[in-house]
């Protein structure tokens, strides 16, 4: 930095400026509002509450033992992840541990359990780690919602600045040559291909 | 001893760094050209210093010096000379010397060139690669040193330390514990290497576009001079992915090559920002535009990079990465702030002088579709971040674990993926400044009707999959666009000057690597899309337990159990080994040889699978349990994974694009042609 007691007010009036260059007032009022419907949101999904153990422990007697197989079982077990080692789906983990839990989904589906009751068993044993995605519950509905948000805020800027950039004045320079005429060769080539179009 | 003389060397390159910092600064800063060279030999003094600390490592590893903690914790007598040298990569500290090692050689390399044009940028280059380089040392110096001992003291204890203890004496065991099983594959030797040279090469764009902030240099030097830097950093950490996904296949045994483990998305996340970076750069070259949004980019980037790094290093997200553990987290952290806080202030800074010097004149323009791209990347590299981020906040909050898996990542980040081959495939066509629909629909309308028809024989043999259709659909209208793109070049040129279709295809590449290398990596990218349609949405698996003679079947496969055995071999490994017939609608193809492998050092099995690979499809079968006695029986998973190895050679096609983008022009030296009107004086 060339001039270091002014480099602070610069910084400072920058800053302001990047914040205005991006947001205008009604944006502003928009997006209070969309925070606004927002935290609304969020307090109507936290407030929830969330889904209980299922009622019905009972097992039913319908399933007989002989019916689950190894890909009934395994088709709950890719939907969990294994409690001891992180980020292992308990279907395809090596460990004896895994394979216990496998034999205990399997007893569960001998006793009748359907995949829900299972999944919600194992939650609740071992916490909501178990789950291959964070239930929908709390303050878990931040991973679904924030990502969409900042898309759609990127894509408001995005859409914006592209506007802006449309209608700006043309400034310093006549408008900028395409590029084909940095490269001669390109240029021909376009010729050639628009020649080649109409004929 | 060797192990001192490696710390020793480590010390004095990591003194030598701050003298360059220091050295680089003053000299910039009072214009003294002696101080700024004097900077530039103490960054050169720091490869040749680093390549014996590495060195001295290595040997250490190759003789089995056992009484060094790091090489005790890695190797082992049962362990091949190849491993044992690959093995300095294999934990923490060895690891971070290697990471040194080569940002030394990549930075000394860029203070090689030739700094006539743009002298104002060399000392602050330097700062940029030292300050790096200075903090990673000072990790391995303070936290993780690879040199530390074991010794007994004269009162019987057991101490880990540089130095000797009074009255102690070294402690030699007689074996290591022995590499982690899973990095004792071909796979593992090359992928991280690739990975950390895509990481460290990153930082030399980085530094310039720092470089450019400092000096006040608004023009589009600083990208013009990194360009094939980039190029080389993005083909390295493409290739770093590709290999990653392939031994991930071959060695963890669940039937995928990518699981959204935090750590996978730790190396993809720069890879992300990069790649939006490249695009958009063309934008600032060919139209002046987004200046500010580039510096922003390759901000993002290098602060990834560092992220990426401690991410695999530092063992805060637990994952099936996470080989190595310590406490250098805090500091990673701190590091990733200080920087990234300091080229934002400094882009602020300059803000004003990196207003865009053109105008958007289309909404359908080549940079209007860039700049959609870049969106599109930067959505996934949102999505990717905060699953990594979500499970630490929910703790940090709520104490509550929670897992962020890849249903979330495929249903967040699928669809974006999804738009970016589409928008792939469009925007090629659209041209810089002007474009209308009626411009873009009429170089659109051939390649269409060949996807359409692809799509309608895509419905006729079967897939119902409304998803994969769409799919479908996508890749193959970019992929006939790219193709046909190609045609018309080779056409023109055809017709131009009569060459054959083959020759007029080598110079059209040849002339403007850059576009038609681009192309290419297009291409390898919807074969790769092929791929992953293929194994995410049509694969099947089923589990059995088979007694010998029983047969296992899966769509037209049967997979039949011959027989077991368990040996030992002489490396060190237990190993259960199953025969089991192939057969497809009856027809015999052969036998495969899924394996349980049991590492008596580490205590550690691994599931080798026996593969039968086709460009059709990939049968996959994995030994998950067997009875003592073989001929009791043995429990198989079988999984049917359609078309994945169109993904490897999709990778392969997409590494050779990059390498006809990034490969030196013969013909016309690199063009530093400044536009007259981009010129602004600083």
């Amino acid at each position: 930095m060339r001039n270091t007691p002014a480099s602070w007010g610069i910084l400072q009036r920058n800053t302001l400026e990047v914040f205005y260059y991006f947001i205008k007032e009604e944006t502003i009022q928009r997006m209070k509002l969309f925070i606004g419907i927002l935290l609304f949101t969020a307090v109507l999904f936290s407030l929830a509450p969330g889904k209980g153990f299922p009622a019905q422990t009972e097992p039913s007697l319908a399933a007989t033992p002989a019916a689950v197989t190894d890909d009934q079982v395994n088709a709950i077990a890719r939907e969990l992840y294994c409690p001891v080692c992180e980020n292992v789906p308990l279907d395809v983990c090596p460990t004896q541990a895994c394979a216990q839990w496998r034999d205990l989904i399997r007893q569960k589906l001998i006793a009748g359990w359907n995949e829900g009751q299972i999944k919600e068993y194992f939650a609740l044993q071992y916490g909501d780690r178990v789950l291959a995605e964070p239930p929908r519950r709390g303050l878990n509905w931040l991973v679904y919602i924030l990502p969409p948000v900042i898309f759609l805020a990127g894509f408001l800027i995005l859409f914006q600045t592209l506007r802006r950039l449309k209608n700006a004045p043309q400034t310093d320079s006549p408008a900028s040559p395409p590029t084909e005429t940095i490269d001669p060769y390109l240029s021909r080539l376009e010729e050639e291909l628009r020649r080649r179009e109409k004929e | 001893m060797i192990a001192n003389f490696g710390f020793g060397t480590l010390i004095i390159s990591f003194v030598v760094s701050l003298y360059g910092i220091g050295a680089a600064v003053y000299g910039a800063r009072r214009n003294a050209l002696a101080w700024a060279e004097s900077a530039r030999a103490a960054m050169l003094l720091t490869w040749p210093l680093l390549t014996l600390t590495a060195a001295s490592l290595i040997y250490l590893l190759v003789t089995g010096h056992y009484e060094v903690q790091f090489v005790y914790n890695v190797t082992s007598n049962a362990m091949p000379l190849y491993l044992r040298v690959t093995a300095l990569w294999g934990g923490q500290a060895g690891s971070l010397v290697f990471w040194s090692w080569l940002m030394a050689a990549f930075a000394s390399a860029v203070t090689l060139r030739s700094w006539e044009r743009d002298r104002e940028f060399q000392p602050w280059v330097i700062v940029v690669s030292l300050v790096t380089l200075a903090f990673f040392l000072g990790l391995i110096i303070f936290l993780e040193n690879p040199f530390v001992r074991f010794w007994q003291t004269a009162n019987g204890m057991q101490v880990v330390s540089m130095f000797q203890p009074s009255g102690g004496a070294l402690l030699l065991p007689p074996d290591g514990r022995g590499l982690n099983p899973l990095l004792r594959h071909p796979g593992m030797i090359i992928h991280p290497p690739m990975l950390y040279l895509g990481f460290v090469s990153f930082v030399i764009p980085y530094a310039f576009a720092i470089a450019a902030l400092v000096t006040g240099r608004s023009d589009d030097r600083w990208i013009r001079i990194t360009r094939r830097w980039t190029l080389v950093a993005w083909l390295f950490l493409s290739l770093g992915l590709v290999l990653g996904s392939r031994w991930a296949y071959d060695v963890l045994g669940w039937g995928g090559y990518w699981g959204w483990d935090p750590v996978e998305i730790a190396a993809f996340m720069p890879w992300l920002s990069g790649t939006a970076f490249l695009h958009s750069v063309m934008i600032q070259e060919k139209r002046g535009l987004f200046k500010r949004w580039n510096l922003i980019l390759i901000i993002i980037t290098y602060s990834l990079v560092i992220f990426g790094t401690f991410l695999t290093r530092s063992g805060v997200l637990s994952s099936v990465h996470a080989f190595a553990q310590s406490s250098i987290g805090p500091l990673f952290f701190g590091f990733i702030s200080v920087t990234f806080l300091i080229s934002m202030a400094l882009l602020l800074h300059r803000w004003n002088d990196l207003r865009s010097q053109g105008h958007m004149t289309s909404l359908l323009s080549r940079e209007a579709l860039f700049l959609v791209n870049n969106l599109l990347f930067m959505g996934i590299l949102v999505v990717c971040m905060w699953g990594v981020l979500f499970p630490l906040v929910s703790e940090l909050f709520t104490g509550q674990k929670v897992t962020v898996g890849p249903p979330f990542y495929e249903r967040a980040a699928g669809p974006l993926f999804g738009a970016l081959v589409f928008l792939m495939g469009i925007a090629p066509l659209s041209a810089w400044g002007h474009s209308t629909v009626k411009t873009l629909g009429r170089a659109v309308w051939k390649p269409s009707l060949a996807a359409l028809a692809i799509l309608i024989v895509a419905i006729v043999s079967g897939v119902q999959n409304g998803a994969a259709l769409a799919a479908i659909f996508v890749i193959a209208l970019t992929a006939c666009i790219t193709v046909y793109e190609y045609g018309r070049g080779v056409a023109a040129r055809m017709r131009r000057s009569g060459e054959n279709p083959l020759a007029a295809l080598w110079r059209l590449a040849g002339r403007n690597r850059r576009r038609y290398g681009g192309y290419i990596i297009h291409l390898g990218v919807t074969l790769m899309a092929v791929g992953i349609i293929g194994i995410e949405m049509f694969q099947t698996e089923t589990q059995g337990a088979l007694k010998p003679g029983e047969s296992l079947q899966l769509g037209r496969y049967a997979v039949t159990f011959r027989s077991l055995a368990q040996f030992d071999t002489p490396d060190g490994r237990s190993v259960a080994r199953a025969v089991v017939g192939v057969s497809r609608d009856g027809q015999p193809l052969g036998e495969l040889y899924p394996r349980r492998d049991f590492y008596y050092d580490t205590q550690q099995p691994m599931t080798i699978p026996g593969v039968r690979s086709s460009i059709e499809d990939d049968l996959y079968v994995l030994l998950v349990d067997w009875q003592p006695i073989s001929s009791e029986g043995a429990t198989f998973k079988v999984y049917h994974n359609p078309l994945v190895n169109w993904l490897w050679v999709g990778g392969l096609v997409f590494i050779l694009g990059t390498f006809v983008a990034a490969w030196p022009s013969r013909e016309e030296p690199v063009p530093v042609r400044v536009p007259a009107q981009l010129v602004t004086e600083p």
